[in-house]
């Protein structure tokens, strides 16, 4: 008798013996089952800490690579002007104000300009217009920042420092208080460039958050607005701007993030000087440019600490405000939850 | 018509003429980008490129090793870097809706989307390089891997959000358990989402210089050990561009417009592949 026969033989003889086993092979599935959920959802929850843990590893090998430098210069560190390699002596102003400063120029361009771009292309484009304009726009983020700094380099500080800077020279520089940011000799590089360039560069990211923002806005608060007779610019700055504000902000602050770590751009055209002046045409030194720049020169244990305590500082800063506007999008998304 | 409403007319007017000036105005900076990209580079776009080592200054030469070096580093980060996010981010859209990983998860997550690439090289350098005491291939791996996790995170757990809830529990009643369910629904039905998230990856890391600089650092030469330093086409663009050397700029500007080709390629392959919006927001 085969073995088949044998097992019909069998549960004809016993029904009952052949229910318990198909049972316990069921029970015995659905354990292996249950199991292997088991084992897939915390490979997965595994990873998810993985990258959680990835920025306290972050956090704190800056922390105890820096540590020599911030045990060395305590908080005076942070206020010194000092750079010399030399004698050993650190201090990170000029990196921080050159970030501050280049960033800051880069909102005073980007952020205009980004409305602009977000209004155009959710009231005014035609709608087959819409997708390819939105493309164009943000292959702009998507060329490398080598590129930027290479074109800004070669073809735009040239052209800068010939035609622009001159004339500023000539204009602004001539008024009182404001002229002092617009003195000294136009070389092309410095910090005023690499604002300008890292504006083009941010303009992508804030545009297309304001986009996004602007599209969460109800169609009836537009609606009834068009309907009391209010123009486009009237429903865009009393309806739509008001309702977005939150998530606006939140979209300049993720173009501020970018802009402070923004790295070679701004190491190709900032002149990297490690000295202290308020002209925008003065070459200064932004915190990510200084450790593109020296990083691998540095033998020391001090200048390297210092450097990365350099990298700590940028870390940090840039922490804030993306936290910021995490929560400030976040704060938008729950808003437009709770509507619908 | 009355004063006022003229008035009104008029800053209307004004307003929506100067929101069409700052799209052209983004779009002058990408045209005058891309133009002076090809003028610089289609000259030195030729077969030494590609089958020529960098060359000492004053000779000819092409970029061979840093290309091949760019290619390995970058398929090997995204080798590592894609199944961890998209681990995570299966955890963050499927398990992840109570307790404090997930929320948390994404919001470090977000952070670290934008968070500098520099800092990042900086942390392979402090964990990879000063422990074992010399540049290397796999240092720069490490560091481009970090930069995919995020995108590709982000990505797989927007993805899988769009896919219908009625299918996961379609699924269910036909008593499929929950693993099976993931891999063989959910994640074959974002499938092209996915696929979307790791190219824009891909072509995020394949640009990314300052992660390199000091991790995979550069090398003169034809290399293939992932032990040693080992050239690549951003830094090597880098170099040669800051350099005095003419003949080592035109190679610069041949590997921008290579590189950047390349980049944008991906971007809009990407984009062709999930016509919906951009997946990353």
């Amino acid at each position: 008798m085969s073995a088949l026969e044998n097992t019909i033989a069998a549960s004809v003889q016993s029904p009952v013996d052949h229910q318990a086993q198909a049972r316990a092979t069921l029970t015995q599935s659905l354990k292996r089952q249950y199991l292997y959920d088991l084992l897939f959802r915390n490979t997965t929850r595994f990873f998810a800490f993985l990258v959680l843990s990835l920025m306290f590893g972050i956090m704190l090998s800056l922390l105890w690579g820096g540590w020599l430098s911030i045990k060395t210069f305590g908080l005076g560190f942070l206020a010194s002007t000092e750079w010399n390699p030399v004698t050993g002596e650190f201090g990170a102003l000029v990196p921080i104000y050159g970030t501050l400063v280049t960033a800051f120029i880069a909102l005073l361009i980007g952020i205009p300009v980004s409305f602009g771009i977000a209004l155009f292309l959710t009231e005014l484009s035609p709608i087959w217009l819409r997708r390819p304009l939105g493309i164009a726009i943000e292959l702009l983020a998507g060329i490398p920042s080598i590129i930027y700094g290479m074109w800004g380099l070669f073809v735009f500080v040239p052209i800068f420092a010939d035609h622009v800077q001159p004339w500023l020279l000539d204009t602004v520089g001539q008024w009182p208080l404001i002229g002092q940011l617009f003195k000294g000799a136009p070389q092309g590089i410095g910090v005023l460039t690499a604002g300008i360039i890292l504006s083009i560069m941010i303009i992508p990211f804030i545009a297309s958050v304001m986009r996004d923002v602007f599209e969460l806005v109800p169609p009836m608060l537009k609606e009834s607005a068009y309907g009391l007779g209010a123009t486009t610019w009237e429903v865009m700055r009393h309806v739509v701007l008001p309702f977005a504000k939150v998530g606006v902000v939140g979209g300049i602050l993720l173009g501020l993030g970018r802009a402070l770590g923004e790295t070679m751009a701004v190491t190709f055209v900032i002149g990297n000087a490690h000295r202290l002046n308020f002209s925008l045409f003065a070459p200064g030194n932004s915190i990510a440019s200084a450790l593109a720049n020296e990083f691998t020169e540095a033998v020391e244990d001090i200048y390297s600490s210092a450097l990365i305590e350099l990298g700590l500082i940028l870390f940090v800063i840039t922490f804030i405000v993306l936290a910021l506007s995490k929560f400030l999008l976040m704060r938008l998304a729950h808003m437009e939850g709770k509507q619908t | 018509m009355s004063a006022l409403y003229r008035k009104r007319r008029i800053i209307n007017a004004f307003n929506l003429t100067v929101s069409l000036f700052a799209v052209l105005f983004g779009l002058f900076w990408l045209g005058w980008i891309l133009w002076t990209l090809v003028a610089h580079g289609f000259e030195s776009i030729g077969m030494n490129m590609f089958t020529q080592t960098t060359p000492p200054p004053g000779s000819n030469g092409g970029l061979l090793n840093a290309i091949a070096g760019s290619f390995t580093m970058s398929l090997l980060a995204t080798l590592i870097g894609t199944p961890i996010g998209i681990m995570a981010g299966t955890y963050l859209a499927e398990f992840g809706g109570r307790g404090w990983l997930g929320p948390t998860t994404r919001f470090i997550n977000d952070i670290l989307l934008s968070a500098p690439s520099i800092v990042i090289g900086l942390f392979i350098y402090a964990v990879y390089v000063a422990q074992v005491r010399h540049f290397s291939g796999w240092a720069g791996t490490f560091a481009l891997s970090l930069l995919v996790i995020p995108v590709v995170l982000k990505t797989t757990e927007n993805m899988l959000r769009l896919v219908p809830n009625s299918l996961r529990e379609a699924a269910a009643a036909l008593g499929a358990p929950q693993w099976r369910i993931v891999t063989m629904i959910t994640w074959r039905a974002a499938r092209a989402g996915i696929l979307t998230g790791i190219l824009l990856a891909v072509a995020r890391i394949s640009g990314e210089t300052a992660p390199l600089l000091f991790t995979a650092l550069n090398n003169q030469f034809w290399s293939s050990d992932m032990n040693a330093p080992m050239a690549n086409l951003p830094v090597v663009i880098f170099q040669f561009a800051m350099s005095p050397y003419e003949d080592w700029q035109r190679l610069a500007w041949g590997g921008a417009l290579l590189i950047t080709t390349a980049v944008l390629a991906l971007n809009i392959l990407a984009r062709v592949l999930f016509r919906e919006k951009n997946p990353l927001q």
